[in-house]
Parts: C-alpha cells; structure tokens; sequence
C-alpha cells in the first residue's frame, strides 16, 4: 500500500476500473435484488459488458435516502451509518460488512498519504471535543473528526466543549509543535471562522501546517470567500500555503478526491473517477462544460453504491495536464432542488 | 510484554475484569470503537514509548497484531 493511488494516467486507470466496476456491476445484481430490479427496469440485462466507464448504469444518490440498498444479507450488517439528512428526503442508509467497515479508512489512508506521508503528525482539530463525546451519536461531523483522528496524534482542539474558540489552546499546540509539520483538519468554514479568523487577529504563525478540510462552501460564498480567496487569504495572513479541499460523501465512505498541491483542482485516487454530465442529454460533457456530478468507486461493496449521479454540479478543468494524473475538477455547487427531485423520480418507479 | 499491554489495554478501554483481553478484536465490544481506539494508541504509545504509523494505527485490528507490531518496534518486553 505504500504505491501512491495518484500514479496512473488517464488511459490506463479507465481500462484498470472499467474490469472492475463490471465486474462489481454484477456482485451488486448477483446480491441485491433491489439493484437487479432498477437495471433490469433500465433493459440492462445481466452480463452486459460496457465499452466505456460513462456507459455504466448509475444511481442518484438519493435513493439510499429511499430506499434500502444493499448487497449483504441482514446478519452480515455490521455498521448502518447515516447521514444527516438536509432535505425532506430524510438521511441515506449506507450498510457496511466487517471487511467494508476495514477497507474504507485503509483507501482514505492511501489517499491522504499522497500529501501527509505515512508519518502520523500532531493535530490540531478545527472541531470540539465535544462533537465525539456522545458515543452512541456521531453527527455526521463527528464522524468526519473522528475518522480523521486516526492520520494525527496529540490531537488538541481548537474549540471548548462550549464551542467557544479556545485560543490558549491553538497557541499552546503551536508552541509545542508549530516549528515541524503539523495536520490541520476541520470543516471548511468552520476552519475559516475558528481558525483563519482567530490566527489572523493573534497574529499566528501556521506556515509548517497541512490543512485538509471539506464540508462546502455555502457559508463562505455568502461572504465572498471561494476557493482561491480562501488560499490566497490564508498564505498572506497566516503563512499556510499546503491546503487540501476534498470532495467526498457518506454514499461513498472511504473515497475522497483531493485538491492537489497547487490548488482550485479535484484529483481522483486510482480507484475512483469522476464524470460530469449535461443534465438535459444525459451525455457526458467535453472538458470545461460543467454538468452534474457522477462520482464512482470501487470500495462500495456491501451496498450498489459504486456508481451514484450526485446532487452537486462540478466541471472537469483538464486531464494528465496537472499536479497528478488523470481528471482535474471542480465542484460548482448544489444541483437546483427540483431538477435534483426529477432525476431520480425517473428511478424511484422501478423499485417501488 | 503481554502483561503491561494487557494492563493498557484494560485501562485506555475501561474493561470489566473478567474481558479476555487477548482475544479481543476491534469492534468487537462497545468500548473498543473508534473513539477507544484513539485513546487506546495514546496509552500504548505511552507506555512502550513507540509512535505507530498511519497505516499501523488502522490495521491494530486485536491484541494479538498490537503484541506483533510493538516487536516490530523493537519492544522486547
């Protein structure tokens, strides 16, 4: 595991994945009959083989919000996990076996090694502890804190359990640590509130950090801070240049793709890849047209999440021609809420 | 070895008396989930003064892969 996941060219990570995602195309029919039924309703019929990743059958990711989805029997259920959910279609149920439950935090180690190493390094978490003290109920954050604790050690946070902003805190953390690298980690505009706000007015000194961070951007664009703001911002008043976005959710536990060293692109990890398509053919768009966002995996296992049309839009800025091989993106935002409702009206008949 | 990893073990996860702690697997009791797991690397780190790597801390899956990965350490006893 120590071969980088970010190698391959273009070229050969499709053929690698394309045998692969047939093949996990037909575990999913073979063990969910739920599954079957919505191929089948599509004229899909078993053993298909597929020219191209794009020619894959998908499905909105809003079924798991739906509908119970999954490719293992009932007593090899070992974690449901959930999301929190943000519209009326309730959370998604993802269903994890014990070797699902293992092989997702080994492939997000493989990913974020790329900009960590394998070295576990002091952390400095942009959350409260609060957030994992309830140990029955994660929120959806906690889980996120928690699944990233593992790439870090001597974890301090950076917000009270009255998530107030614990300033003594931060400043102790860096003396102790702030003269060697060190991993950063919170939601994103958490991270702009809590950490780019508090190190700004304490004249703070974070240019040995690694920030990883995620969560959207809603909240910032309100104020007019996008992705390159954010950077820009960052190295000018707090001296963090090495910042990495990712983009990832619960319906692909275990998947992320990554923002590369120089910014503003999404790299996928060999065993992922990303498609964008217009949202009126369906087809999948040339390089600089934005579409919705379809992400695929080869970790999804135990439930047919392998191929999911996602509710966000994005854009594919280039391919083998950045920081990394492969495709390079963008993500632009949320889908509008009734076009995101209509793409998957079209799948909720056939299993209903 | 066994013995002050046993003790760490009993103590980062709070376990009853009667646990058989060396048969005990990741996820297999309430107490060792992910948030025990983290204390858990703490107090062995701690203890054998040793620091595990990523990849390590994700694959100490029982008692009996942490005995073998502190002798990768170089801990003898």
């Amino acid at each position: 595991m120590s071969d980088s996941v970010f190698g391959r060219s273009q070229v050969e990570r499709e053929s690698a994945l394309l045998t692969e995602l047939t093949e996990l195309t037909e575990h999913h029919r073979a063990h969910s009959v739920q599954y079957d039924r919505i191929l089948a309703s599509l004229g899909i019929e078993k053993g298909r083989r597929f020219d191209r990743l794009a020619d894959l059958p998908w499905l909105p990711v809003r079924m798991f919000k739906t509908h119970d989805l999954k490719s293992i029997p009932d007593d090899e259920v070992f974690k449901v996990l959930t999301s929190s959910g943000t519209t009326g279609a309730g959370a998604s149920r993802i269903y994890l076996d014990k070797e699902a439950a293992a092989v997702q935090p080994r492939m997000l180690g493989a990913t974020l090694r790329e900009v960590l190493g394998g070295k576990r390094l002091p952390m400095l978490m942009i959350d409260t502890i609060s957030i994992i003290k309830n140990r029955r109920s994660f929120s959806a954050r906690g889980a996120g804190v928690l699944g990233m604790a593992n790439f870090g050690r001597a974890h301090v946070y950076a917000l009270d359990e009255n998530d107030q902003p614990d300033v003594e805190a931060v400043k102790g953390f860096l003396e102790k640590h702030g003269g060697e690298p060190f991993l950063i980690f919170g939601f994103t505009f958490m991270v702009w509130q809590y950490l780019y706000e508090v190190a700004k007015e304490h004249k703070l000194d974070l240019s040995n950090g690694i920030l990883i961070h995620s969560g959207g951007w809603k909240k910032l664009i309100d104020i007019a801070v996008d992705n390159s703001e954010f950077r820009r911002r960052f190295a000018e008043d707090t001296g963090l240049t090495q910042i990495h976005n990712y983009y990832g959710m619960i319906e692909q536990i275990g998947t992320v793709f990554l923002e590369g060293p120089s910014g503003n692109s999404l790299y996928c990890p060999e065993f992922a890849e990303v498609i964008i398509r217009n949202p009126d053919t369906w087809e999948e768009q040339p390089v600089g047209e934005p579409g919705v966002i379809e992400v695929i995996s080869t970790l999804p296992r135990s439930y047919p999440g392998h191929v999911l049309l996602t509710e966000d839009l994005g854009v594919v800025h280039g391919i083998d021609d950045g920081d990394w091989p492969g495709k390079r993106f963008s993500v632009l935002g949320r889908l509008p809420r009734a076009e995101a409702r209509g793409c998957s009206d079209t799948f909720s008949g056939a299993v209903a | 070895m066994n013995d002050r990893l046993r003790a760490v073990f009993v103590d980062a996860l709070q376990l009853d008396d009667d646990v058989d702690v060396e048969s005990l697997k990741y996820r297999d009791i309430e107490a060792w989930d992910s948030v025990g797991h983290m204390a858990l690397i703490a107090a062995i780190e701690d203890e054998f003064d040793v620091q595990f790597e990523t990849e390590q801390v994700i694959d100490m899956s029982s008692f009996k892969v942490a005995v073998d990965m502190l002798k990768g350490l170089g801990v003898s006893e």
